[in-house]
This record gives structure tokens, sequence and C-alpha cells, in this order.
């Protein structure tokens, strides 16, 4: 069972193009009985899409997946249970109001004679799987009843349940605790030792060499190699990983940076940071990377107002300011771009101009009765700025396209005229040209004395428009980084964790 | 670096005139569904066309609408109050005991207004600090409020009030125009600039199409809901009065059933019942629909019930129209 002799899955020049985006441009992918294989690539590298691809949710433009070296079509979700393949997700899908044994057995729960779920043998079932996995868990336990760790084991055991012999882990450890990634570490032994093939894709790179046997390395959505991770170290695959050409030119900004602006210090949350302290100058760009989950946008939300109860200090131009929500926020001049733009960002049912001008009815307005014509005026003179295309101010900002909401709400917040303005992934999913424009316009707010913290997964662009950069990991900044120390390299190396770095400079 | 002064693309206000967008709203058919019932009623009644007579009908409509203006708003930010007919009777029983122990009229609008904010406040402290649905507070609230009434009452009523107090549900203005119709006019255009005209109004649609996007800029949500709670309790207050007033006497099944009539009232005049949208003149036509609906009736001797059968309809009938219509189109286009 330990001779990889043939793969179970095999994907060849399997190619993936969505509007304006190749995800996967003539990728390969071979799974082998009995071992752990490590996808690993950055964020937008095509990781997803490949496991999308994998369990039916998308098809292929083109290529071909063997399974046992016969060419299959997988094109939806049954089709991929038929193969033998299962996947665990980052946030897996259950349901909390059922059993843990409905949970395992939905949608193929073993009936009686008259068709009604066999409750009986749908328990025996559960618990041997559960058993299997070293889970003590009762299968009739409500599954809300259940800590993370535990749900997560009930996923795996639902995903046992089909008769798997490929296992796809996305970012299983994401949310457990170390006590339990060694519990999972466990089990994908025992999986690997009833020979299934098992992917496992991880930004962490101690469980990759911890855990995997082989490990496969795509690039913006190019297979870059594969080999057997006994014959690789950390730095080799970091280098995979991220030693691309820059692909596109930014703006060249000089630095005119002048006194300090921002001051934050012991920003802590029960749960999501720490300790997170740092100043930001007039003028200066301001990176923040790490990986999904290391507390960015959730500290970033702190500041705003949002995420609560979180403590610290903020001082704006060295006066302690309270801020308790993002109506105090806004009102100290400090302004966020959410990532998530279809719930947090623009009001899909209100007009463009009124969602520009939204947070600035202050000013628009006279004692607080609404001016349409300063309103008309103000959010002119901001959509024009941004070269928001649009057939009418008055129009609802639902039909216009989401690079055009993302602009509707930068617009809304510069028209408040900010000294801090937080943008969270501002490029993440747009097209490259679009990126482009918003790097230029990022560096000409900064040139007008703008102060801005860039939240980003996206190394290169982290680089080339930051003149420092601050890495969070697990909720705490693990490094300060600016001028020749800001590499790629150095910066996987914190956001993973990798210990002994050439330099580490604390913050 | 980019060239800041290129000429950028000049995008217009607005692309079509007030003219236009009025001619396509919803006021424009409610309008026009309101004139039909008018003609219809006056040539199925001879008494239809009679000044007292419709100054009587104006009562169909008054106490719910002055709710329905503030209830309006409340289902536009997204929420709504079910216990409104609860607060009133809550509100009437309150001032007929204070009218038992010799309050003036004075000070019985007083209590009326007071008691009326202070249920309001209540059902708002649950929305907006506890954060629970407001269907669900408000539905409690009203067993609540009225179930408070029929302790105090059991199946009393309470009477006595002073002679002045009837001026609020009796009295007239001018002419045929009562002073409930007057308090309408008032209220009408008072919500209508609150809502069209304020920085509060555009707040109101903004949480209402979208709570989370509405924090993320800057609005502050809760304490908006919570004024807007307190304004619909402080409404029933007044109907209270009005009502009250009016009846000269208080049981504790006094505006049964009333928190429907005036959902209703707010739904026809287009407001979404999901939040979102809506405006003030909508729900001005809609009470005056409602109001003659409910007098023609009334001129043809249709029984209560089968009244309530016609409103059903109506509401059903207005609000799926243009649905319909938009499906027929659709179908048109496609075959």
């Amino acid at each position: 069972m330990t001779k990889p002799a043939l793969p179970v899955v095999s994907m060849d020049a399997i190619t993936k193009t969505f509007p304006g985006v190749k995800a996967l441009d003539a990728v390969r992918l071979d799974l082998y009985p009995g071992q752990v294989t490590a996808l690993v690539g950055e964020n937008g590298a095509g990781k997803s899409t490949t496991v999308k691809i994998l369990t039916g949710i998308y098809r292929p433009d083109g290529g071909t997946i063997r399974i046992d070296g016969t060419p299959v079509t997988i094109d939806s979700a049954n089709a991929a249970a038929d193969a033998g393949i299962t996947a665990i997700h980052q946030e897996t899908v259950l349901f909390d109001e059922l059993s843990v044994a409905e949970n395992i057995f939905i949608g193929h729960a073993p009936r009686t004679r008259t068709g009604l779920i066999d409750k009986t043998q749908m328990h025996r079932a559960a618990e041997k799987l559960l058993r299997e996995i070293d889970a003590p868990i009762d299968p009739r336990t409500r599954l809300r009843d259940l800590g993370i760790a535990n749900k997560h084991l009930v996923a795996i055991a639902r995903a046992l349940s089909v008769d798997a012999r490929v296992v796809i882990m996305d970012e299983p450890t994401a949310a457990l605790s170390h006590k339990e990634i060694t519990e999972l570490y466990e089990l994908i032994e025992t999986l690997k030792s009833q020979g299934k093939a098992i992917l496992f894709i991880s930004h962490k790179f101690d469980e990759i060499f911890r855990i995997a046997d082989r490990y496969t390395v795509f690039r913006d959505g190019a297979f870059v190699g594969e080999g057997r991770i006994a014959d690789i170290d950390e730095d080799a695959l970091v280098k995979m990983m991220v030693g691309r050409t820059v692909d596109h030119i930014f703006p060249d900004r000089g630095s005119t940076i002048a006194e300090d602006v921002l001051q934050v210090a012991g920003y802590s949350h029960p749960t999501e940071f720490a300790d997170i302290g740092f100043t930001l100058r007039r003028g200066e760009i301001l990176g923040f990377y790490g990986l999904v989950g290391a507390g960015r946008s959730e500290f970033m939300q702190a500041l705003f107002g949002i995420t609560k109860p979180s403590k610290g200090v903020c001082k704006i131009s060295g006066k302690i300011r309270v801020i308790r929500s993002p109506a105090d926020a806004v009102a100290n001049g400090i302004v966020y771009v959410p990532e998530d733009r279809g719930r947090q960002g623009a009001i899909i049912g209100l007009p463009i101009f009124q969602n520009i001008t939204l947070p600035s009815l202050g000013r628009t307005s006279r004692a607080g009765f609404l001016r349409l014509a300063e309103e008309f005026a103000l959010a002119r003179t901001y959509a024009e700025r941004l070269d928001l295309r649009a057939a009418a101010l008055d129009q609802d900002v639902g039909n216009l396209s989401g690079g055009n909401q993302q602009k509707i709400v930068i617009a809304k917040w510069l028209a408040t005229q900010p000294q801090v303005i937080i943008l969270d992934e501002p490029t993440k999913g747009i097209d490259i040209g679009s990126k482009a424009a918003v790097h230029a316009f990022m560096a000409e707010l900064a040139e007008q004395g703008l102060s801005i913290i860039m939240v980003s997964s996206e190394i290169p662009e982290v680089i080339g428009m930051s003149d420092r950069a601050i890495i969070m990991r697990d909720g705490r900044i693990v490094a300060e980084l600016e001028g020749d120390a800001l590499r790629p390299e150095t910066l996987v190396r914190h956001a993973a964790g990798i210990t002994a770095s050439p330099q580490l400079e604390e913050a | 670096m980019r060239d800041t002064v290129q000429p950028n693309r000049h995008v217009p206000d607005r692309l079509t005139s007030r003219a236009q967008r009025m001619l396509r709203s919803w006021e424009a058919l409610l309008l026009a569904v309101a004139v039909a019932i008018f003609m219809l009623n006056s040539f199925a009644s001879p008494y239809f066309l009679n000044a007292w007579n419709l100054s009587d009908a104006t009562f169909n409509f008054t106490e719910k609408a002055m709710i329905a203006f503030a209830m309006a708003l409340l289902i536009i930010s997204g929420e709504i109050d079910l216990s409104v007919a609860s607060i009133i009777a809550l509100a009437s029983t309150a001032m007929g005991l204070a009218a038992q122990y010799g309050a003036g009229t004075g000070e019985l609008v007083g209590i009326g207004l007071v008691v009326g904010l202070l249920c309001g406040a209540f059902n708002g402290v649950f929305v907006t600090i506890l954060g629970l649905p407001s269907i669900v507070v408000t539905i409690g609230t009203m067993s609540l409020f009225r179930g408070i009434s029929y302790i105090i009452l059991g199946d009393e009523a309470f009477r006595g009030y002073p002679a002045d107090f009837a001026w609020f549900g009796q009295g007239y203005v001018y002419w045929v125009f009562t002073v409930e119709l007057a308090i309408f006019a008032i209220l009408a255009v008072v919500y209508g600039v609150l809502l069209h005209k304020t920085n509060f109004g555009r707040a109101v649609y903004a949480i209402g199409n979208n709570p989370t996007g509405a924090l993320f800029s800057g609005i502050r949500v809760q304490r908006v809901k919570f004024i807007l709670f307190l304004l619909t309790g402080l409404m029933s207050g007044l109907a209270a009065i009005c009502l009250t007033s009016r009846l000269g006497s208080t049981r504790p099944s006094i505006a049964q059933g009333m928190e429907l009539e005036v959902v209703t009232m707010v739904v026809l005049g287009g407001v979404n019942i999901l939040g979102g949208s809506g405006s003030i003149p909508g729900v001005v036509i809609a009470a005056f629909v409602m109001g003659l609906v409910t007098f023609g009736l009334g001129l043809l001797n249709v029984p209560g019930i089968v009244m309530s059968i016609f409103i059903g309809l109506l509401l059903i009938g207005v609000i799926a129209l243009p649905r319909l219509w938009a499906m027929l189109r659709q179908g048109r286009r496609a075959s």
C-alpha cells in the first residue's frame, strides 16, 4: 500500500479561464495512494480553483483528469463523490441544528424498507466512522453543542462516509489549536495507512514539512514544480513559490515622509489580536501583510470602531482619541475601505450620489436638512476624480460593476477629507489594468499628504507600494520591515512562522 | 505618476426629469386607484358626495395614519412594531385611570404621550441594545401592554373624561375639517420633511438598504433605530389620545387589531416590507384609499367582516399588479 506506483488522480494540462483572468494555465497535479501531497502557492496561485475542479464545482476549459489512468469528467459534486473524491473545506458546510450522525449522512442516509431514515443503522455507522478516526463524539449530539475542533472531526467523518479514496484538506488547521492540530496529524497518518490519497493545502510551512510526502508548487495559475518533500528545504520551496518577475510596474514614489499622524499602542482583543502597536506618518503607505486569519482585518475594523470588545490607545496627531464606533472614527479622520465590498461597502438600493455623500452629510446639509445641489456637486467632484463609469449620479449603485462600486466606496471616504485611509485588500479580484490604476491613485493620494494603511495578501503589491510593511501572524505583529529588508522571502518567512530567518527586525 | 488634470468623463446628475420619475412612481398608480374608488363610490351611493359624510369618513384613517407615518420610517429602516395597538390600550388605560383621580385635559395628554414614549423605549431597548428581532419583541409586548390594560380594567370601562378632552376626537378646526384631520395633515408634512428632506431620513434609507454598509459608512445605526421606536411609541400615544377622546371611554379591547391595519396602510403606500424604500406621500394616499373603501362599503351596508376581505384583496391586488405586469412583459420578450 505504501508504494506509489500509479497516481490515483492525475490532472494534466488543466486550464481554467475566468473573464479577464487565467486562473489555471495548463497545470498538472498527481495524487498518490497512501501519500500526502502539499499544494503550495501564494494567494491567487490557483489552489482553490484546483480544488473546485476536483470536486466538480468548476469545469476545466481544457486538460484531462484521470482516475486510475482512465480519463473522467467531473461535472458535478455527485460525480466527484462517485469518483471517490471528497473535500474538507476551509469553512466546512455543516448544519448546527442536526445531530452529528445526521450531519455525517445527510444526503445518503441508510433507509428502512419503508423509505424512512434508518436511525439505528445510521447511528451505528456514524459510531463506527467516528471510532475509526478516534473521535470521542456521541453521534446523537447536536452539532451546535460541539466545539470547533470536534466539528472538524465530524466534517472529516462526513468526508469519509462516502468511501473516499481521495481526501482534499483545504487549510484544515486554520481554526484549530496546537493540540488539535497534533490530533489532526495523527488522523492524517491513519488515513495514509488506509491507502487514501491526500491533497493538503496550507500556507504554514512547518505543517507542510511535518506531514506532507510530496509537494506541488503553483505560481500565478501555472505549474512551477513538484517533488518529494525529503528532497527540498524551506528556502528552496519559498523561492519556487514567490520567485516571479514582477509583472507590472509600480508607481515610482519619492519619500517625503513627515510627522506622525497616527500612533497605535497596545491594541488587543480577547481572541483575534494582541498588543498591536505602530506609528503611521503623513504621506506614508504602510503595508500590512500576513496569512488569511492573521488578524489584520479584525484589527483594522477595531481601529475603525467595529470589532468589539477591543482595547488600546489610539493617538491622532499626538492627541488620544477614543473610537467606539465608525462614526467616531470618521469624525477623527480615519476611514476604512472594507474587503467585503458587497455587504460592508456600497449601499445597494441607494443612488450613487447618496452613497458618496452619506458620511459627509454634515457638510452638505444645513441644520440637518439636505441640500441636493451641494450633494450632487460633492459627488460629482469625487466621481470624476476617480473616473467613475456611470450613466448618471442618481443611478442605483447596484447597476455598477464591482470595480466601479469600489470607486464609490473610495470616493465616499475621500469626500470626508480623511487623514488616514485604511484599504483592505484594495485590488483583490480586480484585473491587472484596474490594479495599476488603483496603485497609481494610491501613490497620488500619499503624495497629497494622505496616510494610507494597505492590508494586502499579495506580496508584489506589499513590496511595490509600501514605504514600510508590518507582518502579522496569529494576531500579533511579528516584524516591521522597510527598505532592503522588504523582500518576498522575508515576508513569507515571517508570515508563515519559519524560524531562523536571516533578518529579524522586531517591531 | 498619472496626470491628475486629464479630462475625465462627465457624469450627469440625473437621466430622467422630475415629471418622468413622478409619472412612473408607485404614488401615481395609487393616486389613480384612489380617484377610481372615489368615482365608483360617488356613482354607487347618493350619500357619498356630502361634505359632512366625507368628514366623518376621515375618522376611518386619521388615527391609524398618525401611527402609519412613524411605522413607515420604522419599516423602511428594516424593523417593525406590532405592539402599536396595545400601546394605545395601555396609554388609554393610563389616561382613564388618571381621569378617575381628576386629572385635567393637559395632564391626560401628557400621560398619553409619555406612556407611548415609554412603551416605544421599551421596544427600542430590546431591539437596539440586546439585538433581538423586532418582530419577536413587539409580538411579545403586544400581549404584554394589552395584558396590563386587562389586569387594570378587567371587564370594566373608564368613562368620565373631562368635557374639554373631547376636543381632540370630536372637535372641528374649521367647517367640516376635524381636529384629527388637522393633526393628520400636520404630521404628514412633518414626517414627509423628516424622511425626504433631512439627514436623519437619509440615514433611515441607508440602514434599510444595508445595515452593515450604513454602519461602515459612519451611521449610528442603533441610535437611529431607537429614535424610530420612540417616535412610533409617541405616535401611538397620540393616537390613543384621539381615539379615547372620540370614544369617550376606555375598554381594554380598544383598538384591537389596529396594528395590522397600520401595517397594511404602510405597505399599500408602497413601503417595502423588507425595508429600504417607500415614501410618506404614498402612505398619505394609501390612508385616503383605505378610508374611502371602508366608507364606501359602509354606505352600501357591507358588513365589517366583508370589508376586511375587500381591504385584503385591495392590498394583494395593488401589490401584485406591477409584479404581474413585469412578468408578462418579460414573458413576451423571452418568447
